[in-house]
């Protein structure tokens, strides 16, 4: 099978926001980055779908240039080839933008079945999978835990606010994967050594212009300054009193 | 006049709040709203949305098993028909996986789990966060529709008087389809949705203890239990409580921490609850930051006194 797993490089998850000067974007020189948390558990469910069924995995970012050190893991970790679509704007591409580009390339490349983290921990949207499966006519199930495979399609579970749904689709599809689907491996040095050997191509990323305009970013607003009401059990009455009649939320 | 098209989830013969909250985002921006309900049940729901604000309801009948993709087409073909220049879900787990799909059809871009909704020239603009609420961005969109979904107990639901005209359109053939849904035991609550979170972290020192939490979350009634990373990443804890940036990013009335020293992925995904407690030990810990009250204590003797009191309020009504 054709598989495809795309990932996004996004800074660590320890990182500080600092505000840019020109007010709408973020510092970016204290960021280290990784490859985002969900998106480790889309390349672990695309190795272990190709040791079970066989095929080939191609992992797919668009990212900068420079940003190959962490695609490298990826191969170390089970993918056979990478391609980084590259564009030193990629942290400011909004979700249509990606979808688009990637979507063009995972046609080109003739995906059967494509695994994307659930969200990427910068920007949050979760919208990429199932835009990008829109944009190709395909199916998508979204924050998975539980995948089979069958001939032609599968099923997979999701966990919604009311339970576990059950949802059967058919390939080609864009599956996004949570927490749960499966633990995501080490690379090995056996893996690392066999990365350097991979092939990974750079390729220029189509231009899709921005809908999405920031016009600012702030600080989050400022909490209203709190207090320790007290030690041990002693402090409860005072915790209630507060929550009741300050917070009004007893 | 703006029109907003808002999808209505529904369960259990009653709209759900977080959309109740989407439709009074649209209310409040100035926008007439055309709800857009599916599934089982859903003539009756609409019936009653114009109480809600909805001045107009479509029924998307004529298959009863939900698709997410047959779903948004539909809603698209409803964007489109009313020529609405906006289009809103709540951010639940149907709200996130639907709406990036009408988006697409429409050509548009998503802006998700939007904490602030407003009127800008012949469109809108909208305030959402960053890195998990480390920094919240102001954005608007140069698309034709204003896709977006609406971050849980943040929004007004809106009050209206009329009545909403009801109207039915058939939903063609899905590629996925929820062919079951296995429900959470009965009264569990998610914790994206419950107007009341405590959370437990590595400070309860052992899984067992995590039963003060249950309890305490049992005697408001109202209460989801939640979890920090690190006792979900010690298997303590199922994935779907946690709480921060690679867990869930809620925004409840009352979120209480008990045993969380509160490192920065954490307080990302919690800090714009409305009023925070912590219970906790280390009178360092970077949680008392953020809360708005705190107890310096051992949780094991404090939640069970705590769980106490509030169960006699509760009682008292």
């Amino acid at each position: 099978m054709n598989i495809v797993a795309c990932v996004k490089r996004v800074p660590t998850t320890d990182a500080q926001a600092e505000i840019a000067a020109d007010g709408t974007s973020l510092k970016t020189d204290g960021f280290q980055y990784m490859i985002s948390f969900y998106d480790e558990i889309a390349l672990e469910q695309a190795v272990q779908t190709k040791e079970a069924s066989g095929g080939e995995v191609t992992v797919l970012t668009i990212g900068p240039a420079s940003g190959s050190k962490e695609v490298r893991e990826c191969l170390a970790k089970g993918g056979d080839k990478a391609i980084v679509l590259a564009d030193d704007a990629w942290m400011q591409r909004d979700c249509r933008s990606t979808a688009k580009t990637l979507a063009t390339k995972l046609q080109e490349l003739g995906a059967e079945l494509v695994f994307m983290g659930r969200v990427a921990t910068d920007r949050d949207n979760a919208a990429v999978g199932p835009m990008t499966a829109t944009y190709l006519g395909w199916a998508c199930v979204t924050d998975v835990v539980e995948m089979t495979l069958e001939d032609g399609g599968g099923t997979a579970k999701r966990e919604t606010e009311d339970g576990v749904e059950t949802v059967r689709f058919s390939l080609p599809a864009i599956i996004t994967c949570d927490k749960g689907l499966n633990e995501p491996r080490y690379a090995g040095l056996k893996g690392i050594m066999a990365a350097k050997k991979k092939p990974l191509e750079e390729a220029g990323a189509e231009d899709v212009p921005n809908q999405a305009v920031v016009t600012g970013v702030a600080p989050p607003p400022e909490r209203k300054e709190g207090r320790i009401v007290g030690e041990g059990v002693e402090a409860i009455p005072a915790l209630i009193d507060a929550l009741r009649n300050e917070a009004q939320v007893l | 006049m703006s029109t907003i098209v808002v999808f209505v989830e529904h369960t259990e013969g009653s709209p759900r709040r977080g959309s109740l909250e989407a439709i009074g985002a649209a209310r409040a921006a100035g926008a007439d709203c055309v709800a857009v309900l599916s599934g089982p049940g859903a003539d009756a729901v609409a019936a009653t949305l114009g109480t809600n604000g909805a001045a107009r309801a479509v029924v998307l009948a004529g298959r009863d098993a939900y698709s997410p993709d047959a779903t948004a087409a539909a809603c698209a073909d409803v964007v489109k028909e009313c020529g609405a220049n906006g289009f809103l879900a709540a951010s639940s787990a149907c709200g996130r996986d639907l709406a990036p799909r009408v988006a697409a059809h429409l050509d548009c871009t998503l802006l998700t789990d939007c904490i602030e909704l407003s009127a800008e020239g012949d469109g809108f603009a909208i305030k959402r966060p960053w890195l998990a609420g480390k920094c919240i961005a102001a954005v608007t969109t140069s698309g034709d529709v204003l896709c977006a979904t609406t971050r849980l107990n943040v929004f007004q639901p809106a009050e209206g008087g009329g009545s909403a005209e009801v109207q039915t359109v058939t939903l063609g053939e899905g590629k996925a389809e929820v062919v079951s849904v296995d429900a959470k035991s009965s009264g569990a609550l998610d914790v994206k949705e419950a107007p009341v979170v405590i959370s437990g972290g590595r400070g309860l020192k052992e899984p067992e203890h995590f039963k003060l939490i249950e309890e305490l979350a049992a005697a408001f009634g109202n209460a989801a239990v939640g979890a920090s990373r690190a006792v979900v990443d010690a298997g303590w804890r199922p994935h779907s409580e946690q709480v921060g940036q690679t867990g869930k990013t809620v925004s409840p009335q009352l979120y209480v921490a008990i045993g969380i020293s509160g490192a920065i992925q954490h307080l990302a995904g919690m800090r714009t609850s409305g009023t925070i407690v912590a219970i906790n030990k280390d009178a360092d810990a970077p949680i008392f930051k953020v809360a708005d009250y705190g107890i310096v204590g051992d949780a094991s003797e404090v939640v069970p006194a705590l769980t106490e009191e509030i169960a006699k309020i509760k009682a008292q009504g």
